[in-house]
């Protein structure tokens, strides 16, 4: 059973990274993100702890919302990227993975996957950026389970920015997809 | 609009639709509304011009006030903030020229002007004015247009720009763009105001106000629409507003993001960038929002369309390639080409009214510049120098390039000559600046 569920992790990575495959030099600006990508697209590093610990989206605490419990994975709603990037990395992959088994197992939930880039470049283009973001984090999504028609992606670009600032710790802050939650 | 005609030719046209206002008291309310409105104003400062400024004199034009609202000061600002006009104080010459006849060739060149503009402003019963121009090459001693208008008090800023107009062209080439406006955007703290303004900066008048971001105000050619992007219900939808009766529609409100509209030529096709159907892809739709259909597949993002002025084909940017860059795509069919080569990151491609070139942004190393780029040539000249310099707009006349950049951790505008010489800061009083938008030549 765990080893089907991984395999099944591990497609779906691929074939939510086959977006980039198609595109052998994707905008990655730098090498980090590029190793990143190649490391996460090796089936072995794809596969390797993908196990899904206890997050099936019942609640885990008592009585708690899964959604607000701080010690529930689902209740982390942000994936980060690297500049110019809209490669979901390996280690955001158990956070998606949770909203997806969420989704799959509440059927009146659904949410919108918000895309967001830092405050470099053109207004426009950001929008689309980070709209492929979200897009990302969507087909990882229903790849896991997710239902597409619950999921909603729009893209804020660079317009609201989560941290003011004008170097990289704010830049890697806001180059960020958001999980929200419908009636959130 | 306002419409002039050459002198001493037939009775005076009325151009005025508006109350009559007595004379005095209309220079009070003009006087008043230039106070008011101060705060919120750009004012645009030369900071570095061409070499080759033309010296010319604008002589204050008899039995009009003096100070910054008269016709003659309005006319040399326009034409000194224009970078290609060098102003030639007009004192000590005496007396006074008002006519052609009174120009004196030999004085004014010995002031070092080549032009000299003289002209009146005569109260008429009715309470207009009759407003005439005269501008005279006084190297070749030969008088190169004269004019008259009969307007009323209200209507001096809009004249003036007229006649600047008029006497830019005359001494370029080119038609002048004093008699438009710009529309951009401003945040102050989370409030975001749309506002349109005379291309002086003056006069901004609020078009929306909004607690969401708005982006991408894109004036229709008719100059009574603006299409743009606002975030009002969470997430881009596009809107387009009409000025004079400020009703407003959303035209593209899908699922998913909606962004980035331009207008066809004729006004009557909107194309924007809609993810309805997965990734962002260009779409054209008739302008009331209906009918959007796609303009092409692709699995990369494809967005920020601009129409070249014959409307047959549309710049975007695309990373098929692999990274931002600039293409074009003829809509009457045929292969995609891309324009863009140099370089990692080439955005927001705006045509230059000739249809021979376009503006865009440009990264070069973590900076990003205003650059033009020829069709034929493919010659590449950056004419600003970063760091975050973005939203080109070009001026209808093509001579002139708007563009938003930061100072100081602020957003304001600039502008730069398309040929790179003459730059202008355009300053507002504490307030975040973006998005420019210059509007088209006002409709004789």
């Amino acid at each position: 059973m765990k080893k089907i569920f991984a395999a099944v992790i591990a497609a779906a990575y691929l074939a939510a990274l086959g977006g980039c495959s198609t595109q052998p030099s994707a905008p990655v600006d730098d090498q980090s993100t590029a190793a990143a990508a190649a490391a996460a697209a090796k089936p072995g590093t794809t596969t390797s702890g993908a196990t899904t610990s206890g997050i099936s989206g019942t609640s885990t605490g008592a009585g708690g919302n899964p959604l607000k419990d701080p010690n529930n994975v689902l209740s982390k709603r942000s994936v980060y990227f690297e500049f110019d990037s809209f490669v979901v990395e390996d280690k955001y992959k158990a956070l998606v993975e949770s909203h997806a088994k969420y989704l799959s197992g509440n059927r009146a939930a659904k949410v919108t996957l918000q895309g967001n880039t830092d405050e470099r470049g053109s207004r426009e283009y950001n929008i689309a950026l980070g709209q492929k973001r979200a897009e990302a984090v969507k087909r990882v999504m229903v790849l896991m389970g997710a239902q597409d028609v619950v999921i909603e992606t729009v893209s804020y670009g660079k317009e609201k920015p989560k941290r003011e600032g004008h170097d990289e710790a704010a830049w890697a802050e806001n180059r960020r997809v958001d999980i929200v939650y419908f009636g959130e | 609009m306002l419409s002039g005609r050459v002198a001493a030719i037939g009775p005076n046209n009325n151009v005025s639709n508006l109350r009559p206002l007595r004379h005095a008291l209309a220079f009070a309310a003009l006087a008043l509304l230039t106070l008011a409105s101060a705060r919120a104003q750009l004012t645009i400062e030369i900071v570095g011009g061409a070499g080759t400024a033309v010296p010319i004199a604008i002589v204050p034009f008899d039995s009009e006030p003096v100070g910054p609202t008269s016709i003659s000061y309005i006319v040399g600002q326009d034409l000194a903030r224009s970078g290609l006009f060098k102003l030639v104080d007009p004192s000590g010459v005496s007396p006074r020229p008002v006519r052609i006849e009174d120009v004196q060739a030999p004085a004014w060149r010995a002031k070092g002007a080549d032009a000299v503009v003289v002209g009146s402003a005569k109260p008429l019963a009715d309470g207009r004015v009759e407003v005439r121009f005269a501008l005279v090459d006084v190297v070749k001693n030969a008088p190169l247009v004269a004019m008259v208008y009969t307007v009323t008090p209200a209507q001096f800023r809009a004249t003036a720009h007229k006649i600047a107009d008029v006497i830019y062209e005359k001494m370029t080439g080119d038609p002048g763009v004093f008699s438009t406006r710009i529309a951009y955007i401003t945040k102050q703290g989370t409030r975001f105001q749309l506002l349109v303004a005379d291309a002086d900066g003056y006069d901004p008048q609020t078009i929306v106000t909004s607690n969401e971001p708005m982006l991408t105000p894109r004036w229709a050619p008719d100059g009574m629409r603006i299409a743009y992007v606002s975030f009002e219900s969470k997430k881009p939808v596009v809107y387009v507003q009409n000025l004079a009766t400020g009703s407003r529609a959303a035209v593209a409100n899908f699922r998913g993001s909606n962004s980035s509209p331009a207008w066809s030529p004729d006004g009557r096709t909107l194309a924007v960038t809609l993810t309805k159907d997965g990734g962002s892809q260009l779409y054209l739709m008739n302008a009331d929002g209906s009918n959007p259909q796609r303009v092409m597949t692709s699995s990369s993002i494809d967005t920020e369309a601009m129409f070249m002025p014959d409307g047959k084909s549309i710049l975007f940017t695309s990373d098929r390639g692999g990274s931002p860059q600039i293409y074009r795509l003829p809509l009457g069919g045929g292969a995609v080409e891309r324009l863009t080569f140099d370089g990692s990151y080439n955005v927001s491609a705006r045509p230059f009214p000739d249809g021979k070139g376009f503006a865009f942004v440009r990264r070069d190393g973590g900076r990003f510049q205003i650059a033009t780029q020829d069709f034929a040539s493919r010659q590449v000249q950056v004419l600003t120098s970063g760091p975050l310099d973005e939203s080109p707009s070009v001026a209808p006349n093509g001579k002139l390039i708007l563009y938003a950049n930061e100072v100081g951790g602020r957003g304001t505008l600039a502008a730069v000559s398309s040929d790179g010489r003459v730059k202008q800061r355009l300053a507002s009083q504490a307030t975040d600046v973006r998005e420019p938008a210059w509007g088209p030549f006002p409709r004789p």
